[in-house]
């Protein structure tokens, strides 16, 4: 078909083939590492130490700081005070019950509510509960953050005036309920991420595995607990998992009651801001830090295994 | 055009042999096909030729040059893939003439020839489509023409053929075979289809767990397979492989098993070597070799009617021997037989094949 | 036949049930849906009389709300292109080349991603930018947010290229082309809609973040539109309402275009997975 020559170019030796060679591999890695390692991996490390100084934000001791041991976590876990509002032990405890409530029981058990209510019903009904519920989750923190001051507040608020048309009274819930307005808050604001997962999980399901079931007559309730609910498990721990670090680690609501009334709402990693950012105290902070990642490398750790043991 | 060689090659992955010391070379202008069960290591044969893959041991020459260490670009190759690897974000006049951009030449170029190929391939009209807008059938097709639009020392095929629908692969095999015979390229095909690489090859290589089990024509391969494993593999439905009790005396050998009447062979060198292993042969006769023949005639097989596949032209008529093993004949019958009835299927004396205890082939006189 | 009714009224009272939490979920939101076009909106629920533009150009007509919008703009664009940019070179590498430890890399990169947090380093954090003495600038909030962000990036893009046969690359070789031709003829463009997905989720991610730069900024000139918000309606005195509805609602917007533009091209479900 043809007869041009073939043409003759310098040849370069290759050891062992692959797409990309190991020396631009490495070159292509490089950008990402550093970045990385500079403000993921050096942090982890200096906060380590800085736990083990005495560290403030001004004064000598912000230059020059001296070595304290383990002063700061004796401090924090002063048997003396450990469970008094504002202090390390009641902000711990605050934020096990906000994560077990919030995480555990309100977004995940809403999110697959709606997972599976969304299978059900006609398009359109699940269109707009999908929007609402995927809005409250994309909206930038501070926007939910104010939309939720002026939801909740005590005169005009929007949920007062529906109390009062239906003859309840109203409540400053912010000063009243502050616990479970973050609870409220953070389950409305999460449950989105658990539906899509859910939700995912179910369509990936063969629809004839429930096919079969309907013509054998289960029920929806059957359906669910039998076929549905056994076949997303793997996506039920991935996701617990998952949604319990992000409750941990949260910040935002911050934005809504800034920790307080009286430290009521004061989560660990507000805590954390408090003690480095309104005390100065860096040292304490940094042991706080280091708590808080003990407690993200558990979690971490459960995941990734979860992940091996599914590729293996 | 050029020669492919293998000396001793050998790939490891990890602690899998993929090929385990393979040597064989191939001709100017042959069209060799790498035909195994998968896992077999004619891919990564394949891909070693390519240069995608670098041997673990050993070295692959490319019209008498040493290329082992090679990058794929400097090796003046084809390659046709599995997947054809069009490109999803260029029309296929970009994607048959990629070959000629990287070579640095010009748009009119590139063009004029990729239309040319195009033409040859009937897919000149659609030259302005991306890789989405077109048939399974049309995609092959330009990945045809993308490997066709430069001279190449050598054409790789990765099973170009398995993504296409029957009646389409039958087309394109003819087409590719046609085209073979045209141009006179040096090929190398990889497939574990038997009737393609039967249809295409002038030779075959027969590879099993890394290793090149036969390498001959065709016709040979067919004829003379050298181990059952080849037996099994080529040839459709599978060559009928029955182990029989062989017992020898005066110069002649009986064998023997239930519901077999077989007449005597004569003894030869290679027959009493092979029986140095074990009085255990194996008995291989083509499913095209067996008719229906009177119960008790010498060199028939009896059973009871398996099944009865009507295939159109012929059927394939399956009968269960006492043993539970089942034995396949294609013949022409129209006879309705009645399952479980008895059936005695005959052969001829020239069409048996021998292999010995471990399954290579006991060469017949004359061989 | 009662077979069929139950089902018609037990889909009834699922299509009511779902309906029902979709109405809880809007509530909070209801008030951004009239505040902002309303002269004299108050933080009660009311529907504008007249229906107005005017509190938008009050938010125009304020410097330090325009300028605000600026500065995130400024710190976003900025991230997503070194998280783009790094990321694409990182996960391709981690796809397609046989680097010894690679699998470690990745790894050790995901165990810490999800270990340090914003909230458990936000000590270090700040050292660390002071220390480079990068505080109170846009990089610094720039470079922190690439940094944090690369990891999920990179495994989103990793596992993208994954899932594309290296065959492309392969084929393009065979043909002839370099592996930097391969690259960026056919690797790159084979894996935009990857990066397109990983550009959009850093941009949501630094555009509505709030701790990060309200710990690293210090100046009014520096903030973005996040801080800026905050400390609208939670400092001293009673928030300019009408200013703040308007301005949440324009600092949504690019969040909801793309939101909208990912689950149009991709469908939402792609996106789902990704965020956070």
């Amino acid at each position: 078909m043809t007869t041009t020559q073939i043409e003759t170019k310098p040849k370069r030796k290759v050891r062992n083939f692959a797409l990309l060679s190991n020396k631009a591999g490495a070159a292509f890695l490089t950008p990402a590492g550093l970045l990385v390692s500079v403000f993921v991996i050096v942090p982890f490390f200096w906060v380590i130490f800085v736990s083990f100084t005495n560290r403030t934000l001004l004064g000598k001791t912000a230059l020059n700081p001296e070595f304290v041991g383990l002063a700061n976590y004796f401090t924090l876990f002063d048997p003396s005070n450990f469970l008094q509002r504002g202090q390390f032990g009641f902000s711990l405890i605050l934020t096990t019950q906000f994560v077990l409530a919030s995480a555990l029981f309100g977004q995940a058990l809403l999110g697959l509510l709606l997972a599976w209510l969304i299978q059900t019903v006609p398009p359109w009904v699940k269109r707009i509960t999908e929007t609402f519920v995927i809005a409250a989750w994309i909206l930038p923190e501070v926007v939910i953050g104010f939309a939720w001051f002026a939801f909740l507040d005590r005169d005009q608020g929007t949920l007062n005036a529906m109390l009062t048309s239906v003859g309840l009274p109203k409540g400053d819930f912010l000063l009243e309920q502050p616990f479970w307005v973050i609870v409220v808050f953070n389950t409305w604001r999460g449950a989105a991420f658990s539906m899509m997962l859910f939700g995912s999980a179910f369509s990936s399901i063969p629809p004839s595995y429930f096919q079969a079931a309907d013509v054998a007559g289960a029920s929806s309730w059957q359906k669910f607990r039998d076929i549905g609910l056994p076949l997303i498990r793997g996506h039920i721990v991935t996701d617990l998992i998952l949604i319990t670090m992000w409750t941990f680690n949260t910040f935002t609501p911050f934005l809504l009651t800034n920790g307080g009334p009286s430290y009521r709402t004061e989560l660990v990693s507000i805590y954390n801001y408090r003690v480095a950012f309104n005390d100065f105290q860096f040292g304490k902070g940094a042991a706080v830090g280091v708590i808080m990642m003990l407690i993200n490398l558990a979690f971490a750790l459960v995941y990734l295994s979860l992940g091996r043991k599914k590729k293996g | 055009m050029a020669s492919v060689e293998f000396r001793n090659v050998t790939k490891t992955f990890g602690s899998f042999n993929a090929v385990s010391d393979v040597s064989f070379s191939i001709g100017d202008g042959e069209f060799v096909c790498l035909l195994g069960p998968s896992g077999c290591g004619k891919t990564t044969s394949l891909r070693m030729i390519a240069g995608l893959e670098t041997p673990t041991a050993g070295q692959v020459l490319i019209g008498g040059d040493d290329v082992t260490h090679y990058h794929p670009k400097d090796r003046q190759i084809s390659m046709v893939f599995q997947d054809y690897a069009l490109y999803p974000h260029m029309n296929l006049a970009d994607n048959i003439a990629y070959p000629l951009k990287v070579r640095g030449k010009s748009v009119t170029e590139r063009h004029g020839r990729a239309r040319e190929v195009a033409d040859v391939l009937k897919i000149g009209h659609l030259l302005d489509r991306l890789p989405s807008q077109i048939s399974g059938g049309q995609q092959q097709r330009t990945s045809l023409a993308r490997a066709l639009v430069y001279p190449s020392q050598v054409y790789l095929f990765d099973e170009p053929l398995s993504n296409l629908d029957a009646k389409l692969r039958l087309e394109a095999r003819g087409f590719l075979n046609h085209l073979q015979r045209d141009m006179g390229m040096t090929a190398v095909y990889v497939t574990h289809d038997q009737a393609e690489a039967m249809a295409l090859a002038t030779r075959i290589a027969v590879m099993d767990q890394g290793q090149i089990v036969q390498y001959a024509s065709p016709i040979e391969i067919y004829r003379r397979p050298a181990t059952t494993f080849v037996a099994n593999f080529v040839g459709n439905p599978p060559m009928n492989l029955v182990p029989v009790d062989a017992v020898h005396g005066d110069g002649q050998l009986q064998l023997s098993a239930i519901g077999i009447t077989l007449d005597g062979l004569t003894m030869s060198s290679a027959i009493s070597a092979a029986l140095g292993g074990g009085k255990t042969l194996t008995l291989g006769v083509r499913p095209e070799h067996l008719a229906i023949a009177e119960p008790g005639a010498p060199n028939t097989i009896s059973g009871q009617l398996f099944a009865n596949e009507n295939m159109g032209p012929e059927s394939l008529v399956t009968i269960e021997r006492p043993d539970g093993s089942r034995v396949t004949a294609r013949i022409f019958t129209d006879d309705h037989i009645a399952l479980n009835d008895a059936v005695t299927l005959g052969f001829s004396r020239e069409h048996v094949h021998l292999f010995d205890g471990v399954g290579n082939r006991i060469p017949a006189d004359g061989e | 036949m009662k077979l069929t009714l139950s089902a018609f009224l037990g889909r009834i009272a699922f299509s009511a049930l779902a309906a029902l939490i979709g109405a809880a979920f809007a509530l909070p939101l209801l008030w951004f849906l009239f505040a902002p076009f309303n002269a004299r909106a108050e933080l009660g629920l009311a529907v504008p009389d007249p229906w107005t533009l005017a509190n938008f150009v009050t938010v125009f007509g304020n410097n330090f709300a325009v300028r605000a919008l600026w500065n995130s703009l400024i710190q976003s664009v900025g991230g997503v292109i070194l998280v783009g940019a790094a990321a694409t070179l990182a996960a391709y590498a981690l796809s397609r080349s046989a680097l010894p430890g690679k699998r470690a890399v990745t790894y050790i990169l995901l165990l810490f991603s999800s270990v340090v947090s914003g909230s458990a380093a936000m000590v270090p954090i700040f050292l660390i930018v002071s220390a480079a003495g990068l505080m109170d600038t846009h990089l610094a909030v720039i470079l922190t947010f690439a940094g944090g962000l690369l990891p999920t990036a990179m495994f989103i893009l990793r596992d993208f290229i994954d899932s594309i046969p290296k065959s492309y690359e392969e084929s393009a070789m065979v043909a002839g082309a370099s592996p930097v031709q391969a690259f960026f003829d056919v690797a790159l463009p084979v894996i935009r809609p990857g990066i397109v997905v990983v550009v959009v989720w850093s941009f949501v991610n630094i555009w509505g973040s709030f701790l990060i730069p309200f710990i690293l900024l210090r100046s009014d000139t520096n903030m973005p539109a996040s801080v800026a918000i905050y400390s609208f309606y939670s400092e001293a005195g009673t928030p300019i309402v009408t200013l703040l509805a308007a301005y949440s609602l324009i600092y949504s917007l690019p969040v909801i275009a793309l939101y909208l533009f990912v689950s149009w091209k991709f469908g939402f479900r792609f996106f789902g997975g990704i965020k956070a």
